[in-house]
């Protein structure tokens, strides 16, 4: 039955047949293709027509102004963590590129510290340690399930929002009451205090060094491999280069007198102060995120080392390779492989999950972005630059994953 | 000639003893469970027996908290239970077999007796559990479950009116008897079981709550909260992205280039930008697109915004399905005359779902625990009502926002885990279906 739907004779066969009836082209492929994309493009921008000119009148309706222009308008409200300059005379652009730089920040430290936190557990999953792999597998299950909003809301609202205060008064004698961490840290109900380096002559030479140090590891790389190839001779490139860039910069810090000096946060009448402030804002997103992602990294580091096949563990064992010289030469290497595309999409993950720091009220770009239109009523204008930062971020790293894809891409025979 | 060096593994010429795989997951409850018990028993040695009405933390119960003891007689219990297991060879090759491992084990032994004490502790010892208002919770330092107790009918309603609950006890109970064994695979009448629960329950579901025939009085969405509207959230986000997803995938690996660059532009531009902000659009945005004079429900707004973002990942996950299937089965299914619509919906489609299910469930459990966004464009879910209530004046108490998250992260954390335990089961069984 369903055989005799199609009785249309094939493109190829109009030479066959020069005479046709208009009506067989109905039944053609390539008309009905035509046809369809003609009534969706119609569709859409009769869909988009109806939009605008909606908005337009709704808009029009309420009295609000459109356009971009009021971005150079005062925007009035202050911002509670900005690494510009910024007050509350600024433009509602510079409130904006404030919220910016909160969002990118925050993504990048959480980056730093999920990635270290992800690749701990995912690794943990695998130890021979029953215990370990346990406790990893137990936060894995634990995390991945439960809303990051919800953690986020935990870790502000139950944990750092019931931390004491900074400091106690009994009879007029001032007590801290912060919680003491290792390091000169401190950490109360207002955030975390910690050590403030503070920058003098000289220490500029610190960074030189680094920096000399890098490019002469960079360089004996190089020279330790051609080595290696030309005569089999293997050279510590990894223990030079760590002492190298540990050492070089910290016998430059002696040399030239000790030019970094930490100020240290310190109990004053009302208030601690000096050293520098996290907000608690701050922590709880970061620590929502770090946690959040990490259990999804370890998900992905783990599926890593488990793709490489065991053939390859063992063809390393048989030609006499240490197990470190295994893990470092031959399942790392082939475990990034399988590893590098979804980490990179976790860690577009955590960027964008950083727009819910708004709901404990840390300032970052969406949370600023809400205030503005609160303000202005200017709601496309506002979501429009917002989706259009997110999106620009997104699309940049999704090219230079492409890119990536095919570098990495398995050579085969 | 060469030196072999000898490793552990290789000096031990095989494991003599059984380890059944089933053990270790149940030493991992027995292990905190023993633990308890012999807190519990020692406790009551002590004479300082945990009575339940108990609100002070008084000096009995300050002795009565974990220590070294209970820790010591915890573990020499599971060892007990392990007798059957050999348990000192299990114990060396498991937790010492070297002195690395050894110091593993301590710090996860460490780490493990700072979670379950400290929960514990929380839930438990200095728990709070008679009061009628924050008074009674105030001096703990434990939870406060008569908040949840006396709050559990709005963190389930809202504030949906006491009289109706029945209709959304009623809803629930349709939506199970629908949905169980339709989970099964063993049991017949699929076919009848999915018309129902996508073609009649989703009609009876939306009269149930919104009312407004007779018989049934009109409650309005504002009144709807807590779990409920999670579950409306997300079982109508589910509902709805499904066919969405399906289309946008087949769009997008569609040969008109019109139909591909709409899908290919829709489904990137979602996926870049976070959720929240297309929550914002439809919140904020979709009403001042529609005709001037027309309004839309917030609920309504919120599910619009949910529906379209998990669509966008929905056909990212089903595009992979469609690109494992064989060309041959295109081929195969062009041969013998199917057109797009019976190629798609009988040849192509079952196989690459079937393929995706894993996927797909994946995306489910991301939507379930996205719908608490929905709190920051102000309707109150689970986690918004919770959130709500940390600011109400009868029961402030320090400890009453972790209590609140605790229950609501449990609630979402089965939800979430009971889909993805599922989703596994669904697996295994395709694979051993494929088997035969």
């Amino acid at each position: 039955m369903t055989m005799t739907t199609e009785q249309t004779p094939r493109p190829r066969s109009t030479g066959e047949t020069p005479r046709r009836s208009l009506s067989s082209y109905i039944y053609q492929r390539e008309t009905r293709e035509i046809i369809f994309q003609v009534i969706l493009v119609v569709a859409i921008v009769a869909l988009f027509y109806m939009i605008i000119s909606n908005a337009t009148a709704n808009l029009r309706a309420r009295n609000i102004a459109s356009g971009f222009g009021f971005l150079g308008n005062v925007a009035g409200f202050d911002i509670s963590q900005s690494w510009i300059s910024y007050s509350n005379v600024s433009t509602y652009g510079r409130a904006f590129m404030v919220g910016l730089w909160n969002t990118v920040i925050l993504a990048a430290i959480g980056i730093f510290f999920t990635t270290i936190l992800g690749f701990t557990v995912g690794i943990a999953r695998l130890s021979s340690n029953w215990l370990i792999a346990k406790i990893a597998t137990i936060y894995v299950e634990v995390v991945r399930n439960c809303p990051l909003l919800l953690q986020m809301f935990l870790w502000y609202f139950a944990v750092l929002k019931q931390l004491p205060e900074p400091l106690s008064r009994v009879d007029g004698v001032v007590k801290s009451t912060s919680y003491a961490l290792p390091g000169g840290m401190l950490l109360n109900t207002r955030g975390l205090f910690t050590p403030k380096p503070e920058w003098l002559p000289g220490a500029e030479f610190i960074l030189y060094a680094l920096i000399v140090a890098i490019i002469g590891t960079v360089l004996m790389a190089r020279w330790a491999k051609a080595r290696q190839m030309a005569t089999g001779q293997p050279f510590p490139v990894f223990l030079t280069g760590a002492a190298a860039i540990i050492g070089l910069p910290l016998l430059t810090y002696f040399i030239m007198g000790r030019p970094v000096q930490f100020e240290y946060p310190e109990l004053g009448r009302f208030n601690l102060s000096g050293g520098f402030v996290m907000l608690p804002e701050f922590v709880a997103v970061l620590l929502g995120l770090v946690f959040y992602t990490a259990s999804y990294i370890a998900e992905i580091v783990r599926a890593g080392i488990v793709g490489v096949s065991k053939g390859q563990k063992e063809a390393a064992m048989a030609i006499g390779l240490s197990k470190g010289q295994t893990l470092r030469l031959v399942v790392v290497p082939q475990a990034m492989r399988i590893i590098i595309p979804p980490l990179t999409s976790n860690y577009l993950n955590l960027t964008k999950n950083s727009s819910l720091g708004g709901a404990v009220g840390y300032p970052d770009m969406t949370q600023v972005a809400g205030t503005i239109n609160n303000q202005t009523g200017q709601a496309i204008e506002t979501i429009l630059m917002l989706m259009g930062v997110y999106l620009t971020i997104s699309l940049l790293t999704s090219a230079f994953m492409n890119w990536f894809n095919k570098r990495m891409a398995l050579v085969e025979r | 000639m060469v030196d072999v060096a000898m490793t552990p593994a290789m000096r031990r010429p095989e494991k003599v003893y059984s380890v059944k795989r089933t053990a270790d997951t149940r030493l991992l409850i027995l292990a905190p469970l023993a633990m308890i018990v012999t807190e519990l028993v020692l406790g009551w040695l002590r004479g300082s027996y945990l009575t339940p009405g108990a609100t002070s933390a008084g000096a009995a119960r300050a002795a009565f908290s974990f220590d070294a003891t209970s820790l010591l007689t915890g573990a020499t219990l599971v060892a007990f239970f392990m007798g059957h297991l050999q348990p000192v060879n299990w114990l060396r090759d498991n937790l010492f077999s070297t002195v690395g491992n050894s110091v593993m084990t301590l710090v996860g032994l460490i780490i493990m007796y700072g979670l379950v004490a400290g929960l514990f502790d929380f839930a438990v010892l200095h728990a709070t559990w008679q009061g009628s208002d924050g008074e009674a919770c105030r001096p703990n330092t434990g939870a406060c479950w008569p908040m949840v107790e006396a709050k559990f009918a709005q963190f389930m309603y809202g504030r949906y009116p006491t009289e109706y609950r029945w209709r959304v006890d009623l809803t629930y109970l349709l939506a199970v008897l629908g949905l169980v064994p339709l989970m099964i695979p063993r049991v017949p009448f699929k076919l009848q079981n999915a018309i129902f629960m996508f073609g009649i329950f989703p009609i009876l579901a939306f009269f149930l709550l919104v009312g407004g025939v007779p018989g049934l009085p009109h409650v309005a969405t504002e009144y709807w909260g807590g779990l409920l509207v999670t579950l409306v959230v997300a079982s109508v986000g589910i509902t709805a992205s499904f066919p969405l997803g399906v289309i946008l995938a087949l769009g997008r690996r569609s040969r008109m280039p019109l139909a591909r660059w709409a899908s290919v532009g829709l489904i990137e531009f979602v996926r870049g930008v976070p959720l929240i902000t297309v929550l914002f659009m439809s919140s904020v945005m979709l009403p001042l697109f529609l005709p001037p004079g027309w309004s839309i429900d917030k609920l309504l707004r919120a599910l619009v915004g949910v529906a379209l973002f998990a669509a966008a990942y929905m056909a990212e996950t089903i595009r992979g399905g469609l690109q494992a299937i064989p060309r041959g089965q295109f081929e195969a299914a062009d041969a013998i005359g199917l057109n797009y619509r019976q190629k798609m919906s009988m040849i192509v489609l079952p196989q690459a779902l079937k393929l995706v299910i894993p996927g797909i469930v994946n995306s489910f459990i991301g939507l379930f625990k996205d719908t608490s966004l929905v709190l920051i464009i102000g309707l109150f879910d689970l986690l918004g009502i919770v959130q709500q209530n940390n600011t109400d004046q009868k029961w402030l108490a320090p400890t009453n926002a972790m209590t609140g998250y605790l229950f609501a992260g449990f609630i979402f954390w089965i939800f979430c885990f009971g889909m993805s335990r599922y989703s596994a089961f669904v697996e295994r069984n395709l694979a051993d279906t494929e088997k035969r």
